[in-house]
């Protein structure tokens, strides 16, 4: 049973059944990180993924300008309590990335410049659930929203979503990032409003 | 399985004007676990239809029994911090959960000198800092850099103007600076982070808390000085600023 606060009345905002619980929509689009924003030349940017066999696939610039892009359109909802609908991207499927990769792992941890890291089960991050991305909105991904480029997986509180992303190593054993040391969720799914940890 | 956190009612207990525009709110919360300075609370708001709000809002002080102390700006096209700033009265509920974030925290047994950067309500978490140093005894150097439109805007005005060894604040105006300052009204610069933080080979640890855009422009500047981007931590206060 929640508390009324008296002479509370809110905003009644357009009821929308796209908006998880808690969240409110923003226009803007705002800007969450734990530091400065790291600064990534092109010519030296690369993406890995590493498997619990210790194989790494490994992309220049140039070799992930060259895979199939998409331009998926998705609602993100940060845990921080505000969601943008509609936004559209362009990058390139985590299903195309993990075309030749095998592996048996179940858990993913993703690493950005900047030594930010966070988990998630593999299967989050793939059969079309997951991109690296590295336009938004028709524009260049700037560097304060992650660019060169970043991970989008919309179904998750954004946190998970890294910026600045630089590869991910699979792991036979979950193994919590950043947030998720730091008293947040360890899965963060927005609809069942998964914040902080034991939510 | 850790516990869900909490919510948990609390009575406003207290009120104190800040600031033309702002307002610190003391809340008595029934079983309230303590907190690191830093640290944030979530607060609900419930209207008598079951309609609710949440935002986050930081812990003004270091831990004090079941007193939690929060200073609110007021949107005036906003949803909660009207509500905040304006509407509620000493006795008046809310709900509270917390405390959230183990990163943007200052612990009291630390010895690396400390710089911290405000922009506007980002002082917020920084005095409970300043506070928790005070409170601790604790002999490690502050400097604060606390960057306001103008003079009606500074929070905790009174406290920051009494003298506290080893604490040196340096105030910039991006507005109207009033008669007397060093330097004329303008957005923070490299200059005023070179000369009223601290080299960085003294390696500080640099909290920098405010409004998205001025946290992105002093982050990058201390980078830019020299500071190891590990030892930068940021809080950024939301929504607007980034595009
Ligand atoms: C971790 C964290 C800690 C915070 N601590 C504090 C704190 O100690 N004190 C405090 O006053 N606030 C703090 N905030 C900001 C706070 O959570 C709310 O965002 C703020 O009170 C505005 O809420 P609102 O409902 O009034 O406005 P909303 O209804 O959310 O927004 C209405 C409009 O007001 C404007 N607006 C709202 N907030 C801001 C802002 N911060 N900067 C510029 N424009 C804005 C925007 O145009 C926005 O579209 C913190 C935020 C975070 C994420």
């Amino acid at each position: 049973m929640s508390i009324i606060s008296r002479g509370f009345h809110g905003r009644r905002r357009p009821d929308s059944d796209r908006l998880p619980p808690g969240q409110y929509l923003v226009d803007d689009f705002p800007v969450l990180s734990a530091g400065p924003t790291p600064q990534v030349p092109l010519d030296r940017w690369e993406f890995a993924i590493d498997t619990e066999a210790e194989q790494t696939h490994r992309w220049s610039w140039e070799e992930f300008q060259a895979l199939p892009m998409e331009t998926p359109t998705a609602d993100i909802h940060c845990v921080t309590k505000w969601s943008k609908l509609d936004t559209t991207w362009e990058g390139v499927s985590l299903d195309v990335l993990f075309e030749d990769v095998e592996t048996a792992a179940e858990y993913a941890l993703i690493h950005s410049y900047g030594g930010y890291t966070t988990n998630l089960p593999l299967e989050d991050l793939l059969d079309g659930k997951a991109w690296l991305v590295h336009r938004f909105d028709g524009e260049d991904l700037e560097p304060r929203h992650g660019g060169p480029a970043r991970l989008i997986v919309p179904h998750l509180y954004f946190w998970k979503s890294a910026k600045w992303v630089r590869g991910i190593r699979l792991l036979n054993e979950d193994w919590p990032g950043f947030w998720e040391t730091a008293g947040y969720h360890n899965y963060g799914d927005p609809w069942r409003e998964q914040r902080y940890e034991g939510d | 399985m850790p516990p869900r956190l909490a919510w948990r009612a609390a009575e406003l207990v207290e009120i104190a004007g800040e600031s033309a525009t702002a307002r610190t709110l003391c809340f008595r919360v029934p079983g309230w676990p303590g907190h690191l300075p830093g640290q944030h609370v979530d607060v609900r708001l419930t209207a008598d239809d079951g309609y609710t709000a949440q935002r986050s809002y930081s812990l003004a002080g270091p831990a004090d029994g079941d007193l939690v102390e929060l200073t609110v700006e007021n949107f005036p096209d906003g949803e909660v911090s009207p509500y905040l700033t304006e509407v509620i009265e000493v006795g008046d509920q809310v709900e509270v959960r917390g405390p959230v974030g183990g990163w943007f925290v200052w612990r009291p047994e630390s010895k690396a000198p400390v710089l911290l950067v405000a922009g506007g309500s980002g002082i917020v978490p920084l005095m409970a800092m300043i506070r928790a140093r005070r409170q601790a005894g604790s002999r490690v150097p502050f400097r604060l850099i606390y960057s306001l439109r103008d003079q009606d805007r500074r929070f905790y005005a009174e406290e920051l103007r009494r003298p506290d060894p080893g604490l040196d604040v340096t105030y910039l105006y991006t507005r109207s600076a009033p008669a007397g300052a060093s330097r004329p009204p303008g957005r923070l610069l490299l200059d005023d982070l070179a000369e009223g933080g601290w080299p960085a080979n003294f390696e500080p640890d640099c909290y920098v808390c405010g409004p998205t855009g001025f946290v992105e422009a002093a982050a990058d500047l201390l980078v830019a000085l020299g500071h190891a981007p590990e030892r930068i931590r940021t809080e950024r206060f939301g929504p607007t600023g980034g595009s």
